[in-house]
């Protein structure tokens, strides 16, 4: 049985399909079979993220409609042989994606895949709606300001009372924070939200946090997760993301700006 | 489909603030509204409105229910019952599709039944005990923002109340956590009803009926458990320990 995993926020942009691709590479890197689904019908962005958007014969919506089957819309990753992508159409609508659609292709990939990973689109209609109902896990993606903060506890709220789990009784979905675009100087001077600030909002158990860094727009033209990036800081941090989702412990790193680095040093 | 699940009567209480009118001045109601309409706007926008207007009756001083409805609705209220009223105010909220009210809450009734039974010490006391005792409803979730309590009871909550939640209790409410959502207690009308938390950082207070906003807020210090509760139709709010 597979692990369903969902890449939410509520809020757009603020870096849920950089870290669907990151960590579905680092968990398929650890050797689990893995797949990562594109939820954001009519945008199709992680193919791009992916680097196989000139792969892309059949989508999601074609494996719903049955007019594919699921071997012939997963491509494999050119980087990773225990990586696949289900991509979204581009030509469709949001409403092209159903629940009964949806459970039944993560139904069937569960047969095959140790981990699945479902990058939701923004918002907290249909399409996110879908994206997290059948999931196990949830990776909450969250920026250190105010909007993505209330969306995010927004989106809790969801996950909570709106979830297959939750309308099953079972076991709630385990919620996890990872705290996104992070700039340890912007925070010092005030213009965002501490670490802190937020755990104390939203009280979730932290899995990580990804530092602002030049690294996912190099990762992303080129088209390779910048988890693969092992040099980078954004890099680094998504695989001890991942190290840590799968139980490792590390300590968080890419916290403390250039201030907090001296005083530390200085002990002032 | 089966016959049995096109619908279902439920019993259910449902909370609207009650509008007591002491001028019968349209012009001044309606900057009074449009003022308390501006300190809390998510709380009163399409909010159902119950009008009571005994105070007014009890004067002699007579108000034109057509045009206070309509006043009501243009400022996005929605009067779902009038209170108070004299026959012909009362047939013409009835013209407009509003229905009467007889201004005897749950609350109002038992009170009233207790006092005529006093002195004869009878079984109804039992029957108000047991009312009393219903048993609260507990929470160990957080309350996250876009969520929402009715508890036709106590609630307790064991976990945070998010900005953006809001939780309701026809009694008493508390919270065992930081509470920064909107709460209100005595939904009902039950002014004895109290308010606890561990943190107030609330958007909206209230009790029976009486609020507070954050705007109000301000001065209470952080991180300190307070109960809240009702004086002389003001809510106190005071440290607790
Ligand atoms: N840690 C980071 N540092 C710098 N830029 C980042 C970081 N994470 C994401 N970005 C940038 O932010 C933008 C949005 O990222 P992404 O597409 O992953 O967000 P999203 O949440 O999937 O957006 P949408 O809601 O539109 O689906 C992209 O330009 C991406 O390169
Ligand atoms: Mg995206």
């Amino acid at each position: 049985m597979a692990r369903i995993v969902v890449v939410t926020s509520g809020k757009g942009g603020v870096g849920k399909t950089t870290t669907s691709a990151a960590i579905a590479m680092g968990l398929a890197k650890k050797g689990h079979k893995t797949a990562v689904i594109d939820f954001d019908v009519g945008l199709r962005n992680l193919d791009l993220i992916m680097g196989c958007e000139r792969r892309v014969v059949y989508d999601f919506v074609n494996v719903i409609n049955g007019e594919a089957n699921l071997n012939q819309a997963l491509i494999r990753d050119k980087n990773c042989n225990q990586l696949y992508i289900l991509p979204a159409s581009q030509t469709r609508d949001k409403d092209a994606l159903n629940l009964e659609g949806v459970g039944k292709v993560l139904e069937e990939l569960s047969k095959d895949f140790k981990y699945i990973v479902c990058d939701s689109p923004a918002g907290i209609e249909k399409g996110a709606y879908l994206a997290m109902y059948y999931a196990d896990d949830a990776f909450v993606v969250t920026n250190p300001e105010v909007s993505s903060v209330r969306d995010s506890d927004r989106m809790l709220g969801i996950l909570a009372s709106k979830s297959r789990r939750a309308e099953l009784n079972m076991e709630p979905i385990k919620e996890y924070l990872l705290l996104s675009r992070y700039d340890p100087e912007r925070v010092e001077s005030g213009e965002m939200l501490s670490l802190e600030d937020v755990q104390e909002i939203l009280s979730l158990h932290l899995l990580g946090v990804i530092p602002e860094s030049k690294a996912v727009l190099n990762a992303s033209n080129a088209g390779i997760p910048v988890v693969l990036d092992e040099k980078s800081d954004a890099g680094q941090a998504y695989a001890d993301v991942v190290a840590r989702y799968l139980g490792e412990k590390r300590p968080l790193r890419f916290i403390d700006g250039k201030k907090g680095f001296f005083r530390k040093l200085f002990g002032g | 489909m089966n016959q049995s699940s096109i619908l279902d009567f439920r019993s259910g209480t449902f909370f609207a603030p009650v509008l007591v009118l002491y001028s019968n001045n349209m012009e001044m109601i309606s900057q009074r509204l449009q003022d308390k309409i501006a300190s809390a706007p998510g709380f009163f926008s399409n909010s159902p409105v119950l009008f009571d207007l005994s105070e007014l009756n009890k004067n002699d001083i007579k108000v034109d229910v057509e045009a206070l409805i309509s006043l009501l609705r243009k400022l996005s209220l929605f009067p779902v019952g009038i209170r108070g009223g004299d026959a012909s105010q009362e047939k013409r909220a009835l013209e407009l599709s509003v229905p009467l009210d007889s201004g005897r809450s749950r609350g109002d009734a038992i009170l009233l039944e207790i006092q005529k039974q006093d002195d004869t010490a009878s079984e109804f006391q039992t029957v108000v005990r047991e009312a009393v005792r219903t048993p609260a409803m507990m929470i160990t979730q957080p309350v996250r923002s876009g969520q929402r309590v009715y508890a036709a009871s106590d609630l307790v909550i064991l976990a945070q109340v998010s900005a953006g939640a809001e939780i309701m209790a026809e009694g008493n409410i508390h919270v065992y956590n930081t509470l920064r959502g909107r709460a209100l207690a005595g939904v009902q009308g039950d002014i004895e009803a109290r308010l606890f938390c561990l943190d107030l950082q609330a958007e909206l207070i209230s009790i029976a009926g009486i609020y507070k906003t954050s705007e109000d807020l301000k001065e209470v210090s952080r991180k300190k458990p307070v109960q809240v509760y009702l004086r002389d139709q003001a809510l106190i709010i005071e440290e607790l320990g």
